[in-house]
């Protein structure tokens, strides 16, 4: 079904706002010079699983080094750099980026719009994150920064690291937050003013409403983190003192800055991999998503929880104990709008029909997945409990349940149901399936096992155990995970160049979805739409689908 | 379209067999494998109180994991597409999707109650069998020093005697360390510039109880261990003054030395 063809039978309301859509050079140079939100949004996607894969094979290392007790493969020291470089890209180069990426390509598509509202912020953006990577990635060739992702003062201070890996680690993450500032006031601006004409909030897909919660976060809480490390290199390079103890400084006060960003960084900024599920399932399931309405307020709920949070990652610091309280209430209360969100994707598979193609796969184990990961996270909301086990495998364990669980089996999920749109080519479903449940049985070797390493008292972040801690037979066990993980996401790899080369072509409605970007082309014209419908429910495609039979029906 | 192949192909006995069998290995699992799946405790009071109340979460925890994975994969096997059927389009059932927001609120309201109400015993100190001693901790790259009451101070092995409560003002000389002994009790940061609390009575005399550093403070993390030995309390003030006399003679040795070299320089 082409745009064009559908544009009568739709009855396209008169153009909306038409801004000018400028068009891009010939060759290579579109790639540097581009504005197009489609071009951008497949730059970040490129550019973030390029990442991924650097910070999978520093993953692979670290699993080396634990798989047997008193190994020597790597130093203390390369140990060190290498779990901060990978928490470091994981989070900051690959989940926040990545749903940046998903959502410069397809909220316009999904809202009706021909752009986003800020066209050069979108590459600017995008230049900025590229760059922050290179930054940091430019230390591995003097001293890459070996203070963990969470640079906890006074370690990060010049007085213990003075080589130059913490400034690298700082400069990056101030391009890599500027960035993500800046594609959050530009998908904002774009969400409040570019939607097509019909389209009220109450009628914006589930992943528009998860970019907009992931946008207002990121636009509360970044500053916070760029302020902080501001402060930081302050103190690293003007000798100041502000989480210096010995010059009047507070080293708790880092930790308040960084897990007021942190928390929502690792728990929040996910969010758009909830909207992606929630935008998956139901097409699959062939019935619209269960409780529309209660979905909006569990995003927004986990939004505003996520914010209150932080304190959650600090119960063994001296904190007093209105805050220790205050936070296990919130950090308890944040599952709530989660575990709802669960139920609710269940009941929408509940009595569907349900197509299990490869996009569903990766939409269902992200479910199941991430429900281990919130209900493991309610363990460390307690703070006794947390006290046990903050700090240890068992919190690896679940942060890997909620990021690599929730976050990258929905990006998964993603990319198979957006591929055909972004290249106009199909994936090939059997490589697609062996991929997801490669990664499904490596995801749960790797780090089902780690919660009992953690029980047993296995801290985070050493880089060696003795024998006779007993922790040999879990960590191996998690290490021959990883590799099958490892083994998972090269089959994906190998799927979409694979696909890029010689994919059968896609149609502009493969799955028949409920939303706008499949209403144009695959891959969509520079301009988006021919003409851009009238929308008049939360399912505008199925609407338009719905009238064609109907005047089909009425023309035979 | 075709389904998944490896759900369709288990048969149906093996599919009702397999959650029997995780069950039955649950209820035998605490006996062979309790380490496996339960916190490190047994030396202390706090650390049992901080057992028992993990398992309180855990049955919690593995109630709502079942129900939920179990009704996720009978979905997803139950409502398999068949040729030409098409789903009632349902949007919803708010009497359902109120149950799930309060079932889950209850849920978390009942586990924060249970908290606050236990949380007392593992915060305040338990009464002492004797006077209780006050230990200072204090973690250096990469080691932990202790400072008994009297000015006596040993590194890396704690001394104490058994049934007394043992109150430790934590602190730091360097970067962020904590102070863990898992069968003693949960985790607590050492953090310069500030003294953070905590305290354990141990229950037995003549274990030694094995920690480590657990949060990142450089390159040595990994081998910065604590361990703490339980003796009786005479046993307990002779180490004390073995321990005073050790540290008086080696002081004198090194004023003697210092002394020479003094004389030397001259």
């Amino acid at each position: 079904v082409s745009a064009t063809a559908t544009a009568p039978a739709a009855a396209p309301a008169p153009e909306v706002a038409v801004e000018a859509v400028t068009i891009e050079r010939d060759g290579w140079l579109r790639w540097l010079t581009s504005t197009d939100h489609k071009r951008i949004g497949v730059l970040y996607l490129y550019t973030t699983f390029v990442f991924f894969l650097l910070g999978g094979v520093e993953a692979l290392l670290l699993r080396i080094q634990l798989g047997q007790a008193e190994s020597t493969f790597l130093e203390p020291e390369r140990f060190n750099q290498l779990f901060t470089l990978h928490g470091t890209t994981m989070l900051f180069l690959f989940v926040v980026p990545v749903m940046a990426g998903f959502a410069n390509y397809l909220l316009p598509l999904m809202i009706g719009a021909r752009g986003l509202a800020f066209p050069r912020l979108a590459a600017w953006s995008y230049w900025m994150l590229l760059f922050g990577g290179v930054a940091l990635y430019g230390s591995v060739f003097f001293n890459p920064p070996e203070a963990g992702f969470t640079v906890f003062a006074p370690l990060s201070d010049d007085a213990f690291l003075p080589n130059a890996g913490v400034d690298a680690w700082v400069i990056a993450l101030l391009m890599i937050s500027l960035a993500s500032l800046g594609s959050a006031i530009n998908f904002i601006a774009t969400l409040h003013h570019m939607r097509a004409p019909g389209m009220t909030w109450s009628r914006l897909p589930l992943f528009g409403w998860a970019v907009a919660a992931y946008s207002y976060v990121t636009l509360i809480a970044t500053p916070v983190f760029l302020a902080a490390l501001a402060m930081l290199l302050i103190d690293r390079k003007f000798d100041g003192a502000f989480f210096d103890p010995g010059q009047g400084g507070s080293a708790m006060l880092w930790q308040h800055l960084f897990w007021f960003y942190a928390h929502p960084a690792i728990y929040v900024l996910v969010l758009p991999a909830f909207g992606i599920v929630s935008e998956v399932l139901p097409v699959f399931a062939r019935k619209p998503i269960f409780g529309y309405r209660a979905m909006v307020w569990a995003t927004v709920s986990i939004a505003s929880l996520g914010l209150l949070t932080w304190g959650s990652h600090m119960f063994a610091m001296p904190l007093n104990d209105t805050l220790r309280t205050i936070f296990t209430i919130t950090a308890l209360l944040a599952a709530v709008p989660a575990i709802v969100q669960i139920c609710h994707w269940v009941a929408t598979l509940w009595s569907g029909t349900i197509e299990a193609r490869t996009a569903l796969h990766f939409a269902a184990g992200m479910v199941s997945m991430l429900a281990i990961g919130i209900i493991s996270g309610v363990f460390l909301a307690i703070f006794p409990v947390a006290w046990q086990l903050g700090d240890t495998y068992f919190l690896v364990a679940h942060l890997h349940y909620v990021l690599f669980g929730g976050a990258v089996l929905g990006v998964f999920a993603g990319l198979y149901y957006w591929f055909p749109k972004m290249s106009g080519r199909m994936l090939s479903e059997g490589l697609g399936k062996a991929s997801f449940w490669t990664m499904l049985v490596g995801l749960n070797v790797t780090f089902l096992i780690g919660h009992s390493a953690g029980l047993s008292g296995m801290p985070r972040r050493i880089y060696e155990y003795p024998e006779s801690a007993g922790w040999e037979g879990y960590n191996l066990i998690s290490t021959i995970g990883s590799f099958v993980l490892a083994l998972g996401i090269a089959l994906t790899v190998w799927n979409v160049v694979r696909s890029v080369r010689r994919g059968s072509p896609a149609p502009p409605d493969p799955w028949h979805g409920n939303t706008l970007e499949w209403f144009t082309s695959s891959p969509p014209p520079l301009h988006n739409f021919d003409a851009i419908p009238v929308v008049s429910s939360a399912e505008p495609l199925a609407d338009i689908r719905r009238a064609l039979e109907g005047d089909g029906r009425a023309g035979a | 379209l075709g389904p998944t192949a490896p759900l369709r192909r288990a048969p149906r006995a093996l599919r009702a067999a397999l959650p029997a069998a995780l069950a039955l290995a649950l209820i035998r699992a605490p006996a062979a494998l309790a380490d496996a799946f339960t916190p490190e405790s047994g030396g202390s009071i706090n650390a049992n109180r901080i057992d028992s109340l993990y398992k309180v979460v855990l049955v919690v925890a593995l109630i709502a994991l079942v129900a939920i994975q179990g009704t996720l994969v009978y979905t997803l096997v139950r409502f398999r597409a068949r040729r030409g059927a098409l789903a009632a389009q349902t949007r919803g059932k708010r009497s359902l999707e109120l149950s799930f927001s309060l079932g889950a609120l209850v849920v978390v309201s009942v586990l924060a109650v249970i908290t606050f109400a236990k949380a007392g015993g593992i915060e305040d100190p338990a009464a002492s069998a004797g006077q209780p001693l006050r230990i200072d901790v204090n973690g250096q790259q990469y080691l932990w020093r202790y400072t008994y009451p009297d000015g006596t101070f040993s590194y890396h092995e704690m001394v104490v005697p058994v049934d007394t409560t043992v109150l430790l003002d934590v602190r730091s000389a360097d970067v962020a360390h904590s102070w863990w002994i898992p069968r003693l009790g949960g985790k607590v940061d050492a953090l310069p510039g500030y003294t953070n609390e905590t305290w354990f009575r141990a229950t037995e005399a003549g274990r030694v109880h094995e920690g480590q550093c657990a949060e990142l403070c450089g390159r040595n993390h990994a081998d910065m261990k604590a361990s703490v030995r339980v003796v009786t309390q005479p046993q307990y003030e002779a180490w004390l003054a073995e321990q005073k006399s050790d540290i008086a003679e080696a002081n004198k040795l090194a004023g003697q030395e210092a002394a020479r070299r003094a004389e030397a320089a001259k």
